[in-house]
């Protein structure tokens, strides 16, 4: 039953999403059904949160290695949810005034709107950041010339990045023929791009799309239960 | 009469005349728009209703004006006024409003299209549009057709993507049939999955954990169900052989659904005394400190597998370096094309697209799903297939630089009505610009 009931309100959604559309009178359906899950959605939000209290707090209480990280977690969650639920620092709304918290959650000047803008976007953006060095040493390890193939892709990548850049244009510049301009590293760039780049990449879209699809199918059909925990 | 009654008679005529004229020469009404056609929108559900016109002769965005600048500023249309009233409600009781002429909508200048979504089924209704200038003035209208807009049974324009999903949907049942019937179906070796059993090992018997993300979308993708089809494997292996897993999720739901189907993995290898949920636990939806929360995780603990399976997106080289840094062996798969070349370079092994969704019924060994691999390729077949037809007449034309003729018309067919929103259509009958189409 555990697993039953789980299995037919998936095959049903799947069906109910796949009709959908097909079948104009049946759009709306897709709908609804979009809808109960972000009803579903709002309620796990819920559980989830009771979880990460409960591990940290759990972690603090133990004084397990790490608990002060914990403390820092719990008390930014529960500054955060006082900011926002008891609206601190927003204004009545115009068309309320009398009503304290009729003002929008997020104005401007307001705590949440506050922490939002001076604590997540900033770490949110350094996180962003950091992109950049992983690339670099990502980079490092995957253009080493180990054997043919990471040759060719060393050269490609040299190639598209300096044709990415005026360095394309300018090492070419007053001595290249007008009949081997193309092989200006900005024009081998939009021909690598183009060509070879765009091949692959819609082999691999064509494969994704053909999985999804026969994956879904396995779903609906019931004959993959893994998901459920079965086999 | 008198002469001199004449002469005054004669002068007032020739005033007013004269009056007449003036008004008339004078007059400084913008033209109306024309050429109003009003259908019912196809392949709907008899929801809404389209109108196009031909835009106003002193509407300066209209592309037929040859001298823009040289239209009267006090004609130039400012925006068009749709009205609309009811013809027959079907039976239905009306107010006495929707008998007459409302405004329903106005247009911009420039704007030759407006689609009417707040129709009723089955009623009848008429439409007139005018132009109106900076003052205020309207133009004479322009009628349309009386339109009932009705429900379409099948929507036509997806019609040849339900023939590809039968046709393909056919492979595959006609693969499970096979399967059922005891044909052994040959599925060739997917590395990256035959790493997991040994990157489980390895972390057992190095004594740490095995972590493992099914990437931060939520349950209702595709990619997620994917990679807890893959996490039911991860976790009964790691159930067997007595190691330890951690599951952090960046949604909710994705974390009640990934607890039963360890739950049921460790039940089914017959240790369910080991199943710890809360090594299953909820980090945060936000994308990049869920990333902050997994490497940090990553660093402390220093789990020797990592395995990523889901839909990724800007974080995928985070996580995958931080594992590069502290020498875990790491697999991932995604359907992200634009992460895919990432994980490549920092994971030991990488499922790509589809051998990432190929990963639950290879795991499983079932010859259920086998078959259902087995299909999944034909459709594959049948894809190329049409890709090499295209390639072939897009040849032709090219090297025949023809504009029209069978190689055209094939080509416009594949385009508009097999890939496209045409429907089944008629052959011959599109007129793409092949020159510019890069579908």
């Amino acid at each position: 039953m555990k697993r039953t009931v789980p299995l037919i309100i998936a095959i049903v959604a799947g069906f109910v999403l796949l009709i959908a559309n097909f079948i104009p009178f049946a759009e709306d359906w897709g709908l609804t059904a979009q809808e109960w899950f972000n009803i579903l959605a709002v309620g796990a939000m819920i559980l989830g949160g009771g979880n990460l209290v409960k591990l940290h707090l759990m972690k603090i209480s133990g004084q397990r290695k790490g608990w002060g990280y914990s403390v820092v977690t719990i008390g930014c969650f529960v500054g955060t949810l006082i900011f926002g639920l008891f609206k601190i620092g927003v204004h009545p709304n115009e068309i309320y005034p009398n009503v304290g918290w009729s003002g929008y959650y997020l104005e401007g000047g307001s705590g949440l709107w506050w922490i939002y803008q001076h604590m997540i976007v900033p770490l949110t953006s350094m996180m962003f950041a950091m992109l950049a060095f992983y690339v670099a040493t990502a980079a490092f390890r995957a253009f080493r010339a180990k054997n043919t193939e990471a040759t060719l892709l060393l050269v490609t990548a040299g190639v598209v990045l300096l044709g990415q850049t005026y360095a394309g244009v300018w090492l070419f510049e007053g001595w290249l023929p007008e009949s081997m301009q193309w092989l200006r590293f900005d024009h081998l760039t939009e021909w690598v791009m183009n060509i070879p780049n765009t091949g692959g990449t819609r082999a691999i879209t064509i494969g994704i799309a053909l999985g999804v699809v026969a994956t879904s199918l396995r779903i609906l059909l019931g004959v993959d239960r893994s998901y459920l925990g079965q086999d | 009469m008198k002469k001199s009654h004449t002469f005054y008679i004669g002068v007032f005529v020739s005033l007013a005349y004269s009056g007449v004229a003036s008004a008339l020469s004078f007059e400084t009404l913008p033209e109306p728009p024309m050429d109003l056609v009003v259908i019912d929108t196809p392949d709907d559900a008899g929801n809404s209703v389209e109108l196009d016109w031909a835009l106003s002769g002193t509407d300066i965005f209209n592309p037929l004006i040859e001298n823009a600048s040289d239209t009267d500023p006090s004609t130039i249309v400012a925006t068009y006024s749709i009205e609309r009233k009811v013809s027959d409600a079907n039976g239905s009781e009306l107010d006495e409003s929707d008998l007459n002429w409302q405004k329903v909508s106005e247009a911009g200048a420039g704007e030759s299209h407006w689609t009417d979504r707040t129709v009723e089924r089955g009623w009848t209704y008429d439409y007139r549009i005018c132009s109106v200038d900076n003052q205020g003035d309207s133009s004479t209208w322009c009628n349309g057709e009386p339109v009932t807009p009705v429900m379409q049974i099948f929507n036509m324009s997806k019609a040849w993507l339900a023939i590809f999903m039968l046709i393909f949907g056919g492979f595959i049942a006609y693969f499970i049939n096979q399967a059922r019937a005891g044909k052994p179906l040959w599925v060739r070796k997917i590395a990256g999955l035959e790493a997991i059993d040994e990157a489980v090992g390895r972390a057992t018997e190095m004594g740490r954990p095995v972590l493992f993300v099914a990437g931060i979308q939520d349950i209702n993708e595709i990619q997620t169900l994917a990679g807890l089809t893959v996490l039911s494997r991860v976790a009964k292996t790691a159930a067997e052989y007595g190691a330890q897993i951690e599951v952090p999720t960046c949604r909710s739901l994705v974390m009640a659904a990934a607890r039963e189907t360890v739950e049921a993995a460790y039940l089914s290898a017959g240790a369910p005394d080991a199943y710890q949920p809360d090594k299953i636990h909820y980090l945060t939806d936000e994308q990049f400190a869920f990333v902050a929360g997994v490497t940090g995780y990553m660093v402390r603990e220093e789990p020797a597998a990592c395995i990523y399976m889901g839909g990724f997106y800007a974080e995928s080289l985070i996580l995958a370096e931080t594992g590069n840094h502290i020498g875990a062996i790491q697999v991932a798969g995604t359907a992200m094309p634009s992460q895919l070349p990432f994980f490549v370079a920092s994971c030991d092994y990488t499922l790509i697209g589809e051998e990432f969704f190929a990963a639950s019924a290879y795991l499983s060994g079932d010859p259920l799903q086998i078959g259902s691999l087995k299909g999944q390729d034909y459709g594959k077949f049948f894809s190329v297939l049409i890709l090499v037809i295209g390639i072939f007449f897009a040849s032709i034309i090219s090297l025949s630089d023809s504009e029209d003729g069978l190689a055209v018309d094939s080509l416009n067919y594949i385009n508009n009505n097999m890939l496209g929103s045409e429907g089944l259509g008629s052959f011959g009958g599109g007129d793409t610009d092949i020159e510019g189409d890069d579908s």
